[in-house]
């Protein structure tokens, strides 16, 4: 044998293969959620909202900063780990951009991330905590520093002009956080496919000790992949400060379980190893839409929930039927 | 398929009997219309190679998975096990070549875990205690205390453990897949006690097992399945060595090692000096010429698995030196062990868990030492990629399908020339190797060695450890027999042979050993 | 080799109980230490107000540790307390009856919550993490429906009794003379939470623990392969493991409802309850891992960390700072197991 056989599906891993049925049932999903949201403005509003572009284009600004925490949480559960430091990590990166100001405004709120995100690295890479408890401490000290900071309120400190700009501004009617979100997952897709750090982190969250027996650095890709989900963190901290022009307490709470969710919705295995990151983009637009449609139909808050869990137990459920023909 | 012989003894009833079993997984064929019987009170032995539907054979026995065609008998009358539960309250136990304890619970929980004694609805600790005090006496075992965690026992113990909690489930079948594999010769002695103690109180056993010279030990029948197809059964003794191995692999043997090399090894690669580690590994002295292949010998468990991850930088706290070509190495890590000025790779004991990812292809599992090595700059060069991956194949000849298939879907010997052509490619001058033929074809055996003595030729410095003494000598240039921490016996040339590795191995004087392997073949290891 | 004498079993026993065993010094420590300082220190007044403060943590601790001892997680609990605070602000009034009704009413929607989870664990093939994050979603949101904005209809009496010690009890519903008996007195001091603490622990979850599917659920996360091919119904157990956790998450849940008079669907509330359950499951000496530790463990492991507050409380500490030291606290906890690693020669046992 000279040559190797290669699967057309494994040659594009940008393209859809038979393995990739999670992303299929969710990119359905996200045609359903439209259509019925669609029906319903019909019915109710006789137009189509929903379809039109602008609309469109502003749900996935807003979508971008669950985007770009999804996007970080990925890198982490696909090592088999989980970072509940985000809610804080967030709002840490917020008030201390807001705080600072100036120039220095956005390097310091991803500074803010990257510190926490090595923290975080070095307490599961190293001292081997189990990443569910050790970020949960981290939040909680992460929390305690910014009470401490801020006294408990919200912070008086404005977002700059830049970061107000990044969240809400636009480039040739583009939103500027939707360019932001769109070179993260550039990243984040040359990262896991091309880099060797990429295969590592798959590798490692399949099975770590024989990732270390071949001589992968694991501890390094552990503390890359946690500093990395930090650093996205915090920038979409700072980014939600411009949006709001200001951060505040609690801010971050809503983005860590749709972030974790979304990437499991994209057919990421919770406990790591498998899952392609054009999933986590199709769950994080699926929960962006499936909010946006129950907010034009006035859903109360209670239907939203009840609806929200039932959506990723339902498409979790299909998954995993198809897992069981399969085996 | 032959009929069974006409020397087998009659006098004995069947106990268990498959008639026509089939077991398809997908399209693969595991068995295939087996008919297979089993007399009452005997100890049977099943031996073939890897694939050849042992395993299968007792899964369905055991109740673990249900044959796609035909009957089963237990007694005469037709049984069919829906789950390992019903074969159990049927009689019929089995252990399983992966041990079955839970680690986390105590002796007592893990012997009495399927049926506890009760009171009120509640476990009643007192009873199972003293259940699991005379399971434990019954197999000579009073020193565990049942109390202990399983996490906490030695792996010889655990099998005990694993004996007498067979036995709590009262079984009039008792199954055991590759129960000694684990075990040192004295406890395989005492695991083959019990048996026959327990054969004499009417229990009917059937064992699978590799080694021959323990089946010569215990067996009261033999059965020899190949390719899902059960070749003959016969009367332990009614058939030579020579003549089972032929029927599990179907062919003559041919040369089965290759020759070895008669040069001399003047360059010394590898050196060991004074390596220390805990209490396992005591000041072990050993050095490896260019295109040498040492052997590492001795019963399991004397300190070789260490000696390889010590080199190879996985233990902590390693004390003496090591040099390469010279020049003295640290050894911190696998990594470390990999890089430029070292070059070393090992080859771990357990593929599945050590040396794959299972689910992942196979062309990932085969750059993934190589990668750093494969990127230029930020990314990963594609191209070169895929040079290194058909280079990789190519040199292992594995069969593939393709290589985007999860390297699970390859057969076990597939699998370990996947984790030995992924350290081809990083081109390594020091090759540790831990048992790399456990659970390998015979095919597949023959090809590791022919490849190993081209890597030396190729001035690879060797290290090879193996529970099996005869690739030892087969294989081996030298063989260093180890015996509880330290390199007792450097065996060289003519020296290499069974009674002098048997002695050192049991760390007694080779006249001894000479009596000790004729008087008994199941003292070897 | 002599291992089986009455002092190595013991050895043997404190070797596999050490987590429960520091938990409780610890909180031994803490809590004398907070008395010793307090100016009403060592009081009943102080005993009632702490279980008060104490008990629903506890609850929805113990509620943690059963999925947990399975290898999994339950993000749902938190969610589950607060569905069934909101549902007994509802039920919890009227005749006495009326009021019996509403309390099992309570108690068996938490299992029954526990119990769905566990037919989406078990059925659904779904991991337990993310099923029960949908879950918790899908009863925050029931419990939103039942109480849109906090408020209720509690009965005080009973309120009353159930946050205060038995003499209040005997007081408000007028047997053992108003309390006054002389047979009376010896038990008149016992808190009513710390009491019903007591009888979960000892009625509810040590039965458990030591029935045969509690013990299939300590195989379970101890090695799921394993404990199937032992012959154990893995299926029963896991449900029963997740409604075991409903059921104590509803105690908690109705206990709140007493405590507070109302219910209120506060989703950080239910969030917070949920995180700091797996502190005290880990500070009470649970693995995360699964297969070893215990309900009792996780009791100590909500004392620790709702001592830690106390503390804070009495030496007037900026409160704004306090935060950060739970936090600090938290992590230090959590990071003590890290002391294992220093041990480890083979790093291969750290991937296990």
């Amino acid at each position: 044998m000279t040559d190797a056989v290669r699967n057309s599906a494994g040659e594009s891993r940008f393209g859809l293969g038979p393995e990739d049925k999670p992303i299929l049932v969710a990119s359905g999903f996200v045609l359903v959620i439209l259509a019925i949201g669609t029906a319903y403005t019909l019915v109710t509003q006789g137009s189509a909202t929903l379809l039109s572009p602008t609309y469109l284009l502003q749900q996935l600004q807003v979508g971008a900063f669950l985007g770009i925490v999804a996007a970080g949480m990925m890198l982490v559960i696909l090592l088999g780990h989980i970072d509940l430091s985000v809610p804080w990590t967030l709002a840490a990166a917020a008030m201390m951009a807001t705080a600072v100001g100036g120039g220095a405004a956005i390097p310091v709120g991803l500074a803010v991330g990257l510190l926490v995100g090595l923290v975080n690295g070095f307490g599961v890479a190293y001292l081997r905590i189990p990443s569910m408890i050790f970020t949960l401490g981290v939040n909680a000290v992460m929390r305690g520093l910014m009470v401490a900071h801020t006294g408990g309120f919200a912070p008086q400190t404005a977002a700059t002009d830049l970061m107000q700009w990044l969240a809400v501004g636009k480039v040739l009617g583009v939103p500027a956080a939707l360019l932001v979100w769109a070179a993260i997952s550039v990243g984040v897709v040359l990262l896991l496919n091309r880099t060797a750090t990429g295969r590592y982190i798959y590798a490692i969250g399949n099975k770590e000790a024989a990732a270390y027996l071949a001589g992968a650095p694991t501890r390094r890709v552990i503390i890359t992949a946690f500093a990395l989900c930090g650093m996205a963190a915090g920038l979409a901290g700072t980014l939600l400060a411009g949006y709001s022009t200001k951060a505040y307490q609690g801010m971050g709470d809503a983005y860590l379980l749709p972030a974790i969710a979304a990437v499991v919705i994209g057919g990421t295995h919770i406990l790591g190893g498998k899952g392609r990151y054009l999933g986590t983009l199709i769950g994080v637009i699926l929960i962006v839409l499936l909010n946006s449609v129950l907010s034009i139909m006035q859903m109360p808050e209670a239907g939203r929930q009840v609806i929200y869990g039932g959506v990723i137990i339902l498409m979790l459920l299909v998954y995993g039927r198809g897992q069981k023909v399969t085996q | 398929m032959m009929e069974v012989s006409p020397g087998a003894e009659s006098s004995r009833p069947d106990h268990v009997a498959l008639r026509g079993v089939t077991k398809r997984y997908g399209g693969v064929t595991a068995l295939e219309d087996v008919d297979f019987s089993c007399a009452l009170g005997s100890i049977h032995a099943v031996l073939g190679e890897n694939g050849a539907g042992k395993s299968t054979l007792i899964k369905i026995m055991s109740g673990v998975v249900q044959p796609s065609a035909g009957e089963m008998f237990l007694d005469g009358a037709p049984v069919s096990f829906p789950n390992p539960h019903a074969a159990n309250d049927a009689g019929v136990v089995c252990i399983f070549q992966e041990l079955s304890l839970l680690p986390d619970l105590s002796v007592a929980d893990n012997i009495s875990i399927g049926d506890p004694p009760r009171r009120f609805g509640m476990i009643d600790a007192r009873a199972q205690r003293r259940r699991a005090e005379s399971l434990l006496a019954r197999i000579g075992c009073e020193d565990v205390n049942p109390l202990l965690n399983v996490r906490d026992l030695p792996l010889s113990r655990r099998q005990m453990v694993e004996i007498a909690k067979a036995l709590a489930k009262d079984p009039t079948v008792l199954i055991l897949d590759e129960a000694t594999s684990a075990l040192t010769a004295a406890d395989v002695d005492r695991v083959f006690e019990i048996l026959r103690l327990l054969r004499d109180d009417g229990i009917s056993i059937l064992t699978i097992s590799h080694r021959m010279h323990e089946i010569e030990a215990v067996a009261d029948r033999c059965s020899v399945f190949r390719n899902g197809r059960h070749i003959d059964t016969f009367d332990q003794g009614a058939r030579s060595a020579d003549e089972i191995v032929q029927m599990m692999i179907g062919r003559e043997i041919a040369a089965q090692f290759p020759e070895k090399q008669q040069t001399p090894h003047p360059d010394t690669v590898l050196e060991i000096d004074h390596l220390s580690w805990e209490d396992r590994l005591k000041s072990v002295t050993l050095s490896a010429g260019e295109g040498e292949i040492i052997g590492l010998g001795g019963l399991d468990g004397q300190g070789q698995k260490e000696l390889l991850l010590a080199l190879f930088g996985v233990l902590k706290g390693v004390s003496g030196a090591v040099r390469i070509g010279g020049s003295a190495v640290a050894l911190t890590s696998p990594r470390n062990a990999k890089s430029a000025g070292v070059r070393m790779a090992l080859i771990p004991e357990d593929r599945k868990t050590e040396g794959l990812m299972l689910p992942m292809s196979i062309t990932d599992n085969l750059v993934i030492s190589s990668l750093d090595a494969l990127s230029n700059g930020l990314f990963v060069d594609r191209k070169a990629l895929e040079t290194a991956v058909d280079d990789g194949v190519a040199r292992m000849q594995i069969k593939v399908g393709s290589v985007d298939d999860p390297v699970s879907t390859l057969s076990g010997g597939n699998q370990q020339k996947v984790v030995i052509a992924k350290w081809l490619l990083t081109d390594p001058k020091v090759i540790l190797l831990n048992d790399p033929t456990r659970g390998i074809d015979v095919g597949t055996k023959q090809e590791i060695y022919k490849l190993l003595r081209a890597l030396a030729a190729d001035g690879a410095a060797i290290l090879f450890y193996s529970t099996d003494y005869e690739e030892l000598i087969g294989c081996c240039d030298r063989v260093a027999v180890m015996y509880d921490g330290a390199i007792v016996t450097v065996l060289a040339g003519d020296a290499i042979t069974e009674t002098n590795i048997v002695a050192s191995a049991l760390n007694i004087e080779a006249q001894d050993a000479a009596k000790t392997v004729a008087g008994g073949p199941e003292a070897t290891p | 080799m002599n291992t089986a004498t009455g002092s190595s079993d013991l050895r043997i026993r404190i070797r596999q109980n050490a987590g429960l065993l520091t938990a409780i010094a610890v909180f031994l420590v803490f809590y004398i230490f907070y008395n010793a300082n307090h100016p009403r220190g060592f009081s009943n007044a102080v005993l009632i107000q702490n279980s008060n403060e104490v008990f629903t943590l506890a609850m929805v601790a113990m509620a943690q540790t059963v999925p947990v001892l399975l290898g999994g997680l339950d993000l749902s609990v938190g969610a589950i307390m607060t569905l069934v605070n909101t549902l007994a602000s509802h039920v919890m009034n009227g005749s006495p009856l009326q009021m019996l009704g509403g309390a099992l009413l309570c108690l068996a929607t938490g299992a029954l919550c526990g119990f769905f989870n566990g037919c989406v664990v078990v059925f659904g093939r779904i991991q337990p993490i993310i099923a029960t994050l949908a879950t918790g979603a899908i009863f925050i949101g029931i419990a939103l429906f039942l109480r849109p904005s906090p408020g209720g209809d509690v009965d005080g009496d009973l309120s009353w009794a159930a946050t205060n010690d038995l003499l209040e009890v005997a007081a408000t519903y007028g047997f053992a003379e108003g309390g006054e008996a002389a047979w009376f007195q010896p038990i008149a001091w016992i808190p009513v939470p710390l009491l019903i603490l007591i009888a979960m622990g000892a009625l509810v979850w040590l039965p458990y623990a030591r029935s045969v599917t509690g013990r299939t659920v300590y195989a379970i996360g101890s090695g799921e392969g394993a404990a199937y091919m032992s012959g154990l119904n893995i299926e029963r157990a896991k449900i029963s493991a997740f409604t075991m956790g409903g059921f104590f998450a509803g105690v908690g849940g109705l206990y709140l409802a007493l405590q507070t008079s109302s219910g209120n669907a506060d989703i950080p509330q239910a969030g917070a309850y949920t995180l700091n359950s797996i502190a005290a499951v880990v500070i009470g000496g649970t693995s995360l891992l699964g297969g070893a530790g215990g309900a009792i463990g996780s009791i100590f492991g909500a004392l620790v960390l709702r001592t830690i507050s106390f503390n804070f409380r009495i030496f007037e500490f900026d409160p704004l700072l306090q935060p950060l030291f739970e936090g600090v606290v938290l992590l230090t906890a959590v990071s003590l197991g890290a002391l294992r690693v220093l041990r480890v020669r083979n790093t291969l046992e750290l991937f296990r």
